[in-house]
């Protein structure tokens, strides 16, 4: 028979919220609610920053050069979204972070991307897929979010919107060419559209907090914006020559900070510096 | 980033015989070059004038390729938002010199497929500087401050240079250059105003790279065989020397700004002829690493020869992609 376990005692949550205020244990962060439009920045952020990075590690790797450039600016596009949502979603929280500390200084339990960007690049097919999947929702959500009636996020979704239509015309005539390429490179889109169906659910559920978002006009029902993801998808597929996905069961979790593996080992080091020398300024 | 004439494979290369060309079509295209007329691809010039820019312009451009490797490794833990950003975008930018450098080199009739499997296959260098590792973010300062500041020294004057493709592709390239080398030098004068540990890493950076930076001039002028045709082509306009004098001279009062310390006990000012006295380069080791036996010379042939190589499938789909629908449209 297992050891009983002792029960956890008020006073050791209390304990547990002192160490949070002290900076010394990142996880307690995840239950602190600095309300809803915080949280909504941070997912926001979050998404841009993590693929971004993820992008960053081609760099150098491409196919060709010309692929390489375009990756890059992508990921350009990407951490220059990250810094104004993360900027401002520091202002909101209005404790004194800036987006680099939110970028630097979480831990995993307290990041709000969706798990899709998290994964690793995988080949090229893979880095498409993700790409394909991911741009084509934000470029839906941003087209939205440019009528918000929070005007610095309007304002930013409006600079984004440009970029991320050029983000989601290049995934798409990648997968298009992989998918009507070669035997082969038909094989790895086919695989790597596979390897992140699971992923793609979440981009479209919504929570209390982006519903309450929602209400006041300053988010964007993410459901909405499900038909014309289907439908762009369908039709990319469509002359990629590509089956279309039976959608398997989601995974989901990354709103609220419940992530997969990986995303530890790219937080481990994108975070490094600022960890290993937290005093300094760089 | 980068130029200077390494020789092939390590050993002398002779000069190639121009005596077989057309006398009139040589002193005709010599009398335009001695005039600084621009040579554009569609001119007559010597055999030996093209072999010549092939080479070094394909080095020039596998260099930038090259160079995107000791800098990338840091993309991922650049520290802070904005020092990413203006390091992917520096990244970015040496692919973009890549990419117009290997234009300019096709225009004399070599493709870029035959300029990158002659890197691969060893035959075709690229800068000595890129085969030393970046072990800390001052690294990244230091490139940016040593390594680009050593370039444009050496691009300046190519602006200037007789083929008009490459004078033009360097104009361009200089730009950008002297934007990268200022981020780099911002780097460093943010470490040397930072924490002790950002101080010393900061000198540990100009410590490991200040020699490999000037070994970026090439050998010296009595051991660089290809100068004087190259001087009279206009290819080059100043000689390694001068260009690695003119760079130290300029270097140290940046360096006693930081309040970093050049390592090298022989540096002084020497008021006569107004520029520094400097120590012997450690020339053994240039041709060591020239010949391709720098600390990360294999990890950088083999990032790129990878990426080359598990890229293909990707590159044949394109390929296959743009052929079927050409049919199509045919059809």
């Amino acid at each position: 028979m297992a050891p009983s376990l002792p029960t956890i005692q008020p006073g050791d949550v209390a304990n547990a919220e002192k160490a949070r205020a002290g900076g010394s244990f990142d996880a307690g962060e995840a239950v602190e609610h600095h309300g809803a439009l915080f949280d909504y920045l941070l997912r926001l952020g979050d998404d841009s920053l993590i693929l971004g990075q993820r992008l960053t590690e081609w760099c150098g790797h491409a196919p060709a050069l010309e692929i390489d450039l375009s990756l890059a600016n992508i990921g350009l596009d990407l951490i220059g979204q990250a810094s104004l949502f993360l900027n401002l979603a520091g202002e909101v929280e209005g404790k004194g972070r800036d987006g680099d500390r939110l970028a630097f200084h979480r831990d995993v339990l307290a990041f709000r991307n969706c798990l899709l960007v998290e994964q690793p690049n995988g080949d090229f097919a893979q880095t498409i897929a993700r790409q394909f999947l991911f741009s084509t929702m934000q470029l839906s959500l941003f087209e939205r979010l440019t009528g918000s009636s929070d005007h610095r996020i309007a304002e930013i979704a409006a600079k984004a919107v440009k970029e991320v239509r050029y983000h989601a015309e290049l995934a798409s005539d990648w997968v298009v060419r992989l998918g009507d390429g070669t035997e082969e490179s038909r094989r790895r889109m086919v695989d790597g559209l596979d390897w992140f169906w699971r992923f793609v659910d979440e981009m479209f559920q919504s929570d209390e907090i982006e519903q309450s978002l929602t209400r006041a006009g300053i988010a964007v029902d993410r459901a909405e914006l499900r038909q014309g993801f289907d439908a762009t998808v369908g039709n990319v597929l469509r002359d990629a020559t590509l089956p279309l996905p039976e959608y398997p069961r989601a995974l989901t979790g990354g709103r609220i900070g419940h992530h997969g593996e990986h995303l530890g080992h790219l937080l481990a080091t994108m975070q490094y510096l600022p960890r290993t020398y937290p005093d300094a300024v760089w | 980033m980068y130029t200077t004439e390494l020789k092939e494979q390590g050993g002398k290369v002779a000069p190639v015989s121009i005596v077989s060309e057309d006398p009139e079509l040589v002193a005709a295209f010599e009398a335009r070059v001695a005039a600084d007329e621009f040579i554009e691809p569609k001119d007559w010039m010597p055999e030996a004038y093209r072999r010549t820019l092939v080479r070094q312009i394909s080095q020039h451009a596998h260099s930038e390729i090259v160079g995107m490797l000791p800098e990338g490794n840091w993309l991922t833990r650049a520290p802070s938002l904005r020092r990413k950003a203006i390091l992917l975008a520096k990244v970015q930018d040496e692919g973009g010199h890549g990419l117009y450098l290997y234009c300019a080199a096709e225009t004399l009739g070599t493709s870029r497929e035959e300029m990158i499997e002659a890197l691969h296959a060893g035959k075709a260098k690229y800068s000595t500087i890129f085969n030393y590792p970046t072990l800390t973010w001052a690294d990244i300062g230091a490139i940016g401050w040593l390594v680009d500041g050593a370039a444009i020294m050496n691009q300046v004057p190519l602006q200037r240079t007789s083929y008009g493709p490459y004078a033009r592709a360097m104009i361009r390239v200089c730009k950008e250059e002297s934007f990268h080398q200022r981020q780099g030098y911002e780097i460093m004068m943010t470490l040397g105003a930072g924490t002790a540990e950002q101080k010393a890493m900061a000198q540990d950076a100009l410590n490991r790279w200040w020699w490999p930076s000037l070994m970026m001039f090439g050998p010296p002028d009595a051991d660089s065989p290809n100068s004087a045709q190259g001087f009279r082509w206009r290819i080059k306009r100043d000689s390694n020397d001068d260009l690695r004098r003119k760079f130290v001279d300029a270097t140290v009062p940046q360096a006693e700004f930081l309040g970093l310390t050049i390592p090298d006990p022989d540096l002084r000012w020497n008021a006569e002829k107004e520029g520094y006295d400097f120590g012997e380069i450690d020339w053994e080791e240039f041709y060591a690493v020239v010949r391709g036996e720098g600390p990360t010379a294999r990890e950088r042939m083999k990032a790129r020869r990878d990426a080359w190589e598990q890229g293909a499938w990707v590159r044949e789909a394109a390929d296959a992609h743009e052929a079927k629908r050409r049919a199509r449209l045919a059809a």
